[in-house]
């Protein structure tokens, strides 16, 4: 009987914080922005969340490119196909690296930021006291964080590719000696713009959707203590995490198999 | 409220995103801007496609003038039919002209090769919604070999 009840307290648990995680979202996204008074706070939320995360994005996505090519040459070159380095990266880093892997790095810089901010404001009464003096937490505070992560991470999972592309042509071309003209070429010959490119950016918006909700509403959901902030912070960076690979999963298969 | 310095870089920032994106369309996937180009249709029937994929190149000597854009079965003579998407500037193919399917190397994608025919007062040139009539089929490699031991075989 105690099983049960266990149980029971459990599942309620569940459905609750998705019944409130999906109460948060509908009225974050419903408040139509002020473009006069949102969009400054618009403004500080993108510095916040996408110009601070550039420097990791940047460095680990030339890294990744780097070993990407490095590898790839190693491996081709017993085939003598050295020349489909330059897709083998390119469509690597488009379809599944760049869009991962930033998510997964934006949940580590700006989700757990994201939820320790908010998450610190509940514990010291800032979301109450705001809505004492009448302004709404949801549209001040949620709207913004919300906004700036959507607009954000597909723009940072661009940059990791390109940049990623960059880091192989210097290894690969510069380094190793693949002929230039021929990296370029035979990657624009495999790479289909709708079929990856556009993919690409539906995929890294769908992984900014799940990351920065999570990230929100473990904030503004979490216990008002700093045991739960630190709670809410960690289960903000696992939770998107295990979404981001597990959508990948299901995205990949929608879009790659005919 | 918002301080100079953060408007410079998220500008900075969302110009830098646009730029990556525009250098994956054109550098990477060498999109092109889409829509430029125009485009006709020409049909083929083969008896054989093999390999021979949706958004193949079709290339007159080796230039690619066109890509495939349709491979379906005629239902009447089931045979398939190939819907070939040429691009506007190259509309001078006479009816003479012949289509085939080839392989890029031993074991490449296979791609449409076409041999512009000869043209003459009474050739007609080929317009949108043409059949090309000279076709031959895709190469099946398992099919040469069997050729080649049934012709060993009678030799006997």
């Amino acid at each position: 009987m105690k099983q049960v009840y266990f149980l029971g307290r459990k599942a309620i648990a569940i459905i609750s914080g998705i019944g409130r995680a999906l109460i948060l979202l509908i009225s974050a996204l419903a408040h139509v922005p002020n473009p006069k008074k949102g969009f400054p706070l618009l403004l500080n939320q993108l510095y916040a969340v996408g110009v601070l995360s550039l420097v990791i994005i940047i460095v680990s996505g030339t890294f990744i490119g780097m070993v990407l090519a490095l590898q790839g040459y190693t491996i081709l070159v017993g085939y003598g196909a050295e020349a489909s380095l330059g897709p083998m990266v390119a469509l690597s880093l488009i379809r599944e690296l760049g869009p991962v892997i930033a998510a997964l790095l934006f949940a580590g810089r700006a989700g757990s930021a994201l939820t320790a901010e908010i998450g610190l404001m509940k514990a010291t009464e800032q979301l109450s006291s705001l809505e004492m003096m009448a302004v709404d937490p949801l549209r001040r505070i949620i709207a913004p964080r919300f906004w700036a992560g959507l607009i954000s991470l597909p723009l940072l999972t661009a940059m990791f590719s390109a940049v990623g592309i960059l880091g192989a042509h210097l290894v690969g071309v510069d380094w190793l000696g693949v002929d230039s003209g021929t990296f370029w070429s035979v990657m624009q010959g495999q790479v289909d713009f709708e079929k990856d490119i556009v993919n690409s950016i539906i995929k890294s918006i769908v992984f900014a959707f799940v990351i920065t909700w999570i990230a929100v509403f473990k904030g503004y959901d979490c216990d008002p203590t700093s045991e739960g902030i630190s709670k809410a912070t960690t289960a903000t960076v696992v939770q998107s995490s295990l979404w981001v690979l597990s959508l990948d999963f299901i995205l990949t298969a929608l879009m790659f198999s005919n | 409220m918002v301080s100079k310095k953060v408007e410079l870089m998220v500008g900075f920032f969302v110009a830098l995103g646009i730029g990556a994106l525009l250098m994956l369309a054109l550098k990477v996937a060498d999109s092109g801007l889409s829509g430029s180009d125009e485009t006709y249709n020409l049909y083929a029937k083969f008896d054989n496609v093999g390999g021979l994929k949706v958004r193949s190149p079709i290339k007159v000597g080796g230039v690619v003038v066109g890509r495939v854009s349709d491979i379906s079965l005629d239902v009447e003579d089931y045979t398939p039919v190939v819907t070939l998407k040429i691009y506007a500037k190259y509309n001078n193919f006479s009816e003479a002209t012949s289509v085939s399917i080839l392989t890029a190397g031993l074991l490449g994608e296979q791609y449409i090769g076409l041999l512009p025919g000869f043209i003459d007062e009474d050739i007609e040139i080929l317009v949108t919604g043409d059949f090309i009539e000279d076709t031959k089929p895709a190469l099946v490699l398992e099919e040469l070999i069997g050729q080649f031991l049934f012709s060993q075989g009678s030799d006997d």
